[in-house]
């Protein structure tokens, strides 16, 4: 055993020229990035104000960011692998099979854990405390530290690139497979301690999460009085609490099977690969959930706001978000009805996987009327809203198609499933993660995005997503499936080739949606917004500053009923006056800290021990995250006092944001 | 953890008067997100236990857990850890009459206590490894040994944060942020024995029984 384990010079794929010129690329990006920073000066800023930050707002920022960077990578795998399979008729293509195999794991690794999370999460983390009229969430410094561990998931995977390989089994590395037996490489490893470290961080922030929507609100805001966008994050981090830790449990048994020999589910000694289907799905069917129900709550908030009129439907829309809460823990078994547990249970399983369908309508026919009567302003999230109500609906029937068992044996495993989880996951989970991101993108940075250059990228991206992914169907149909890196049958190429246009104009999309922030943040002045309320907002993150100060609200709102802050404006505009100023007090708010960003660095090297067998070094960053832990536990001041002066100074910069609803200041 | 998200203090939508309410309701939602952590926990503990259900009968030809169970070492650690859970709640007391002596001496005894239970674990460990009846053997020692050992990490960490509990009793004083955290580590201790209980039932008494 060396000193350095498994790893060795030859983990560097010098031999590989796509990698190789891709990595390089990267690390020249990341390289010139570092040092701008540093040469600018402006490293002690990002220091204390971002990476330090316990800041709700902050932290959510930073995960977007970090979700739309990691789009970008899977981005380009998708791009990678599409142009494989249009080339790939009867020859190999430009892609070995050991690398496409990469490819198309780490596109769904990254896609699911690294997108759609953060994103998810990002926005949760910015938007809730502010809707419930509170100053942050329940544990700032949790916070964090979920953050960075998120961080370190992502930049284990994106290491992997350079420095070995990643897995080859898909994006849930099923056994045998993913045993050692048949993935003997550090790639199954890189997958899964990316993902057991990034994972608590996800639990962390879904304790926080829940624990801040469910002990934390501003007075008055009872539950029925919640946003609605808050319900579905309390739906979706309830059961990011209950299905997380199942998927901790199954990655640590199939790391034990790989280190030291265990036998969960491996072929021999009484080991059974069926349970880590069951096990992995009891996480990955509710982890669809996490993903959607916070969309779904975007689009509620959306919808309302640009249909000028209260959410149709609140309670049931309340009823249907619970209700698909609990249903999705009870429909595991249909993504593998092949796996042979006979008909009955298929049968049971199919049906409950129809049921979901039944809130979802709920919901859907509640967005619709919304909207019906209504003043619709046409904006860019208006329209990312309307491009999911179809291609969700369009997906949500193919998935329904699916649950029926006879027809999933047909179409198991084929290109068919491919289109729908796409179908459902970018017109759902990412064009609600657009929406959210234009909508909210005002209150983050004080102005607006552009406003026709974002309907361009939502033009291009719904089209481009027809285009790519309606001949997956038929792919599927006519039985072509998943996962191919080559293959024999003429029929395909067109359907594929087609596809690959579909990408081209996602590409275009993506490109006008990197314009339009980088044109957005040239013409701010323009697209400035001083009112704190660009869209006359509904919901209580309207009522204060853009960007909102550090303490969200000078005055914590006092909720009087459903949409609080329709309300004060309206009673304001109805007796004015009526909502006296109260003098402003000191702030208590939690003081920054590095702990997040420390422990992250040494969960990076904790990891990337771990992968490869460097066993001192393990110990070494085991040790340094307990002394990390202690050092936090030792402070002795965790919040700072903001004076009520500097609360008042603050706040009197601001009171161009408070005046729909604010009595003036007496003159003094 | 802080929670500075509401100076005024209110919780769950009503409001709570006074700076001593700001103290009440971190207590509270300190306490809360820690339950919710604990939650958690149990989850990932079920499905070790589900996996252990499943793999019962896999023993691949080797022994079953009749042939391997010492039931007596078993109850020994089962009273071992309940006595902790005594002693843990006494030093908790102890904390909250600010009596050091009590404090401290309970949180010893739960120390020792805990120790030894990791101990006789260890023990068992060794030499069921020892007979050949190791982890590797088969699908159902696999599963055996990582629910028990997931069980024993735990403890293990649980024995690290008690010996820091006390030195931070010493070095600040019986602060209310020391005492939320002494609230977290005994609702901690507490889970550790609730999930002993069902180990102990479900996997020996069980198992020696099957």
């Amino acid at each position: 055993m060396s000193l350095w384990g498994k790893l060795t010079l030859a983990a560097i794929p010098i031999h590989q020229p796509i990698v190789m010129v891709a990595s390089s690329v990267v690390a020249a990006l990341i390289c010139a990035v570092l040092g701008w920073i540093f040469l600018r000066g402006y490293f002690p800023y990002l220091w204390k104000e971002w990476l330090t930050s316990v800041d709700h707002k902050r932290i959510g920022v930073m995960y977007v960011v970090l979700a739309m960077v990691m789009l970008l990578r899977g981005f380009s795998d998708a791009v990678l692998m599409r142009s494989q399979q249009a080339l790939a008729l009867n020859s190999a293509g430009y892609l070995p099979p050991e690398h496409y195999d990469q490819i198309f794991s780490a596109h769904g690794t990254m896609m699911i854990f690294f997108v759609a999370m953060p994103f998810v999460i990002g926005l949760m983390n910015f938007v809730v405390p502010l809707q419930l009229g509170i100053r942050d969430v329940a544990f700032p410094v949790l916070n964090s530290v979920g953050f960075w561990l998120t961080a370190t998931g992502a930049l284990l995977v994106n290491i992997s690139l350079i420095v070995g390989e990643f897995a080859r089994t898909g994006w849930l590395p099923y056994p045998p497979l993913s045993e050692l037996t048949y993935s003997p490489g550090v790639g199954v490893d890189y997958y899964l301690w990316a993902l057991e470290i990034s994972g608590i961080g996800t639990l962390l922030a879904g304790i926080n999460l829940v624990t801040t929507v469910l002990k934390l609100r501003a007075p008055g805001m009872t539950y029925l009085r919640m946003p609605m966008f808050c319900w579905t994050t309390l739906a979706s981090n309830l059961l990011i609490v209950a299905a997380f830790p199942i998927l901790t449990a199954t990655f640590a048994m199939l790391l034990l099977d790989r280190y030291l020999g265990f036998h969960f589910f491996t072929n021999e000694a009484g080991g059974n690969m069926m349970m880590f289907m069951n096990l992995i799905w009891a996480w990955g069917h509710p982890e669809v959930y996490i993903l959607i129900l916070p969309a779904f709550g975007v689009f509620s908030e959306v919808l309302s706001t640009f249909s000028r009129k209260p959410l149709f439907g609140y309670t049931s829309m309340v009823a249907a978000t619970m209700a698909i809460c609990l249903l999705s823990f009870m429909v595991w078994l249909h993504h593998f009805f092949t796996m042979g547990a006979g008909a009955d249970v298929n049968g049971v399983f199919g049906i409950a996987t129809m049921v979901i369908a039944v809130p979802t309508g709920v919901k859907v026919f509640n967005w619709l009327f919304t909207m019906y009567g209504g003043r619709v302003v046409f904006s860019t999230p208006t329209l990312w809203s309307l491009g999911f109500m179809v291609t969700f609906v369009i997906g949500g029937m193919t998935g329904v198609l699916l649950a029926v068992p006879p027809a999933d044996f047909v179409l198991h495993n084929s290109l068919f499933l491919v289109a729908h989880f796409h179908n459902v996951i970018i017109g759902g989970v990412l064009f609600g993660a657009f929406a959210g991101y234009t909508y909210w993108f005002p209150k983050a940075f004080g102005f607006r995005l552009h406003e026709g250059l974002g309907k361009a990228a939502f033009w291009f991206w719904i089209t481009g997503f027809y285009v790519a992914f309606m001949p997956l169907y038929v792919l599927g149909l006519m039985g072509m499936t998943r996962r191919m890196q080559h293959y024999a049958v003429p029929e395909w190429r067109p359907w594929l080739l087609l596809a690959a246009f579909g990408v081209v104009l996602i590409t275009v999309g993506i490109a006008l949606q990197c314009i339009q922030l980088f044109v957005s943040i040239r013409r701010r002045e323009a697209l400035r917004d001083r009112t704190g309320d660009p869209w006359d907002g509904r919901t209580l993150e309207w009522a204060t500053a853009s960007p909102p100060p550090v303490f969200n609200f000078a005055e914590l709102p006092h909720v009087e009923g459903e949409e609080a802050y329709w309300q004060m404006k309206e009673r304001a505009r109805r007796e004015p006056g009526a909502l006296p100023r109260r003098p402003y007090q000191d702030i208590e708010m939690p003081r920054n800290s590095p702990t997040g960003f420390i422990c992250a660095f040494f969960a990076t090297i904790l990891g990337f021990a771990l992968i490869w067998h460097i066993w001192w070094m393990v110990g070494v960053a085991l040790v340094c995250a307990y002394g990390t832990f202690v050092v936090l536990a030792w402070r002795d001041v965790h919040e700072d006092i903001i004076p009520a002066a500097e609360v008042a100074r603050l706040d009197r910069a601001n009171e161009a944001s408070r005046s729909p609803w604010r009595a003036p200041e007496p003159s003094r | 953890m802080s929670v500075a998200a509401l100076a005024e203090g209110t919780a769950g939508g009503r409001a709570t008067a006074g700076s001593h309410g700001h103290e009440d309701l971190k207590r509270l939602v300190v306490a809360y997100g820690f339950w919710i952590f604990l939650i958690s926990d149990i989850i990932m503990f079920a499905a070790f236990f589900a996996t252990y259900a499943v793999l019962t009968d896999s023993t691949a030809g080797g022994p079953a857990g009749r042939d391997l169970f010492q039931i007596h070492t078993v109850a020994i650690e089962t009273g071992c850890l309940l006595l902790s859970s005594f002693f843990c709640g006494l030093a908790m007391i102890g904390a909250r009459f600010r009596k050091s002596l009590v404090f401290h001496g309970a949180m010893a005894v739960t120390f020792a206590l805990g120790a030894t239970f990791l101990w006789l674990e260890v023990h068992e460990f060794a030499h069921l490894v020892g007979e050949g009846a190791g982890p590797t053997r088969s699908g159902f020692l696999s599963a055996f040994f990582a629910l028990i050992g997931c069980h024993g990490i735990h403890v293990t960490a649980g024995l690290l944060w008690l010996l820091t509990m006390m030195a931070q009793v010493i070095a600040k004083g019986y602060r209310v942020d020391i005492l939320r955290r002494l609230l977290c580590f005994s609702l901690f201790w507490h889970t550790l024995d609730i999930i002993w209980v069902a180990l102990f039932s479900l996997v020996y008494l069980v198992g020696v029984a099957r």
